[in-house]
């Protein structure tokens, strides 16, 4: 019974992951990220059941204290960029390259 | 009922002291009024890391625990504290460097080149958060290595990267490309430490548990899982392989390493790569040591591509910075060379002592490097084009020397410190029967020794442009940077042996589980 939240956990990291190679609004490529991280607590929470000890369950709740860190961290950097650009797209950033 | 858990306060105590004062460091950003803080953070940034360097020593001196502290999470034993010592001095370094206010942005948030930077820019004021956002980086290296459970990994290697990205976003000069390293470096990061965590999940439905020794051991006991084994060990090898920017995730190393501030650059190209690689051998030797069969052919693809992709694209480039930042990449493949000399417990100790000879080695030399680029300048700030450093031999022939000098150690000379951290490691692989991994090095390093070389050249043969770049006079910081750098690659070059004796002492006492 639990392999079905198991398919839908690596149903959603993989939406997550087309999601970032894809979509050009950093915005929407953390999301994705986020959704990335969600998929795990997802994974982490089944197998603890599969399990049966709850260290997944712990797992997934430094999971959501790291991901709450990483929006803080990572809206700070993009609305900085967003201030100077006027775009948030990850295709205007391309000065660095070669 | 719950029992208190055991936690070995001194064992910790670097760790613990770190955090306690970057925690103090947003305190002072917080209370003391804005001209106070700079005088308040130096000293506080200073004595912490000398004080956790101490008491590294103090541990080392008591005799190196046999057991995890706090409850199995952390692992203090012979390679944790040589790489605390390492970091820890490196860091202390490049804290001199970050010192010189000149780097750092007048106001983040500001819109670059707007009135409200403009007055922030005449008013003098500086990020001193940088200090503190700086001592978290450092503490999230210090326990990265240290990890003996993936989730504290996890844990670590967020703590070391989220000050980071922050930290890269602050150049106070070319804000725009600074701004850019930024995104990027958080985006790819991101991406990256999600892949880990998905292989940390996968890793703990195989085994049960996230401890690496529980790993371990499952990996004899637990049969029919091994698709989740093997998926679970890739993804948590691609996390720890962007970390230390191996091929094929070298992609964000050179935009990275150029936009950043540059004392924020050798930070990250010394400990963030110490670090990882302590981390990377905590899970491919203790977690995953009797998988080697199946990671071993997947590593030597990865070990070869860093090295030839690293040497190769360095040749092409035109910025100074983005050299280093691809030098970097053939380095870690250097290092992954001996990742891979894996075997008895001899073999191990030879292997494990000459990587963490070579970390420490290439630690030094890299902020050495990275200080000699933060002195030459032009009117827009350092000069990173190639072009710009022609016949800097003849205007300063000083700093070119030494820089120079920092350049034939990374390419391995005899003499500088670099030889014997590539002969060291070589010679591991060597003993594991990996020659033509050590065949691969060798010219990749002849390929690198070629671009060294040829700015050692440019430098001494071209003629000087007409409006060259000016070196400036460096603070005393800097000053002390570059001069402790050089100073550790001739001693270590000349005299490797007491510190190739520690290496393979500390080496001898890994927690294998």
């Amino acid at each position: 019974m639990t392999t079905h939240y198991l398919v839908l956990s690596a149903l959603l990291f993989a939406i997550g992951g087309i999601g970032v190679l894809v979509r050009r609004n950093a915005i929407v490529v953390f999301m994705c990220v986020e959704l990335m991280l969600n998929a795990c607590n997802l994974a982490f929470v089944t197998f603890a059941r599969q399990h049966g000890n709850i260290e997944g369950q712990v797992i997934a709740f430094f999971v959501m204290i790291v991901a709450a860190a990483e929006v803080v961290v990572g809206l700070a950097i993009i609305v900085t960029i967003f201030r100077t650009r006027r775009s948030a797209s990850v295709d205007d950033a391309s000065l660095l390259k070669y | 009922m719950i029992t208190a858990p055991k936690i070995e306060y001194l064992q910790l105590a670097p760790l613990l002291l770190v955090f306690g004062a970057a925690v103090l460091g947003v305190l002072v950003e917080a209370f003391t009024p804005r001209y106070l803080r700079r005088a308040i953070q130096i000293p506080v940034t200073l004595l912490s890391l000398a004080g956790a360097f101490a008491l590294t020593i103090v541990q080392t001196l008591k005799g190196v625990p046999t057991e995890p502290s706090a409850m199995g999470a952390v692992a203090v034993d012979g390679p944790t504290l040589f790489i605390w010592g390492t970091i820890l001095v490196l860091a202390f370094v490049c804290v001199l460097l970050v010192n010189d206010e000149e780097h750092f942005v007048a106001a983040a948030s500001a819109v670059p080149g707007s009135a409200e930077e403009e007055r922030a820019f005449i008013e003098g004021n500086v990020h001193t958060e940088v200090y503190p956002l700086a001592l978290f980086a450092i503490g999230g290296m210090l326990l990265f290595p240290a990890s003996n459970d993936l989730l504290i990994m996890f844990v670590a290697l967020e703590v070391m990267s989220l000050p980071l990205y922050l930290l890269c976003g602050l150049a106070r000069r070319r804000r725009l490309l600074s701004q850019e390293a930024a995104v990027k470096y958080f985006l790819l990061g991101a991406f990256s430490s999600a892949f880990f965590l998905y292989g940390t999940a996968l890793l703990y439905g195989f085994a049960g548990s996230v401890d690496l020794a529980k790993i371990a051991a499952a990996l004899g006991s637990v049969a029919g899982q091994n698709g989740l084994l093997y998926l679970g060990a890739a993804l948590v090898g691609v996390g720890l392989l962007f970390k230390i920017g191996a091929a094929p995730f070298q992609a964000w190393k050179p935009d990275v390493y150029q936009g950043a501030p540059t004392p924020v650059t050798a930070l990250m190209a010394a400990g963030t790569l110490v670090a990882a690689f302590g981390a990377v051998l905590r899970v491919f030797w203790v977690a995953l040591g009797n998988l080697i069969w199946s990671w071993e052919p997947v590593m030597w693809a990865v070990a070869i591509l860093t090295m030839v992709v690293g040497a190769i694209l360095a040749i092409t480039q035109t910025d100074i910075k983005r050299m280093l930042a691809y030098s970097s990449v053939a380095h870690a493949g250097f290092l992954l060379v001996g990742v891979i000399a894996i075997g008895d417990a001899k073999q191990n100790s030879l292997a494990l002592g000459a990587i963490l000879f070579y970390l420490a080695v290439y630690g030094v030399t890299t902020i050495g490097a990275f200080a000699v680029v933060t002195m030459v300048r032009d009117p827009g700030g350092e000069a990173w084009h190639l072009s710009r450093w022609a016949g800097l031999g003849k205007r300063s022939p000083k700093l070119a020397g030494l820089f120079a000098f920092f350049l034939l150690a990374f390419a391995g000379i005899p003499l500088t410190s670099g030889f014997f951290g590539k002969y060291a490691v070589f010679q591991a692989a060597v003993a594991d029967h990996a020659t033509p991994l050590v065949v691969v090095g060798v010219i990749s390093s002849a390929i690198a020794a070629f671009f060294y070389v040829r700015v050692i050249v440019l430098m001494f043969f071209s003629d000087p442009a007409a409006d060259g770049p000016t070196v400036v006079v460096p603070s005393w910081g800097t000053a002390a940077v570059v001069g402790f750098s050089a100073l550790a690659t001739v001693v270590l070059g000349v005299f490797p042996q007491p510190v190739l004796d520690l290496a393979k002492s500390a080496a001898g006492s890994l927690f294998v589980g």
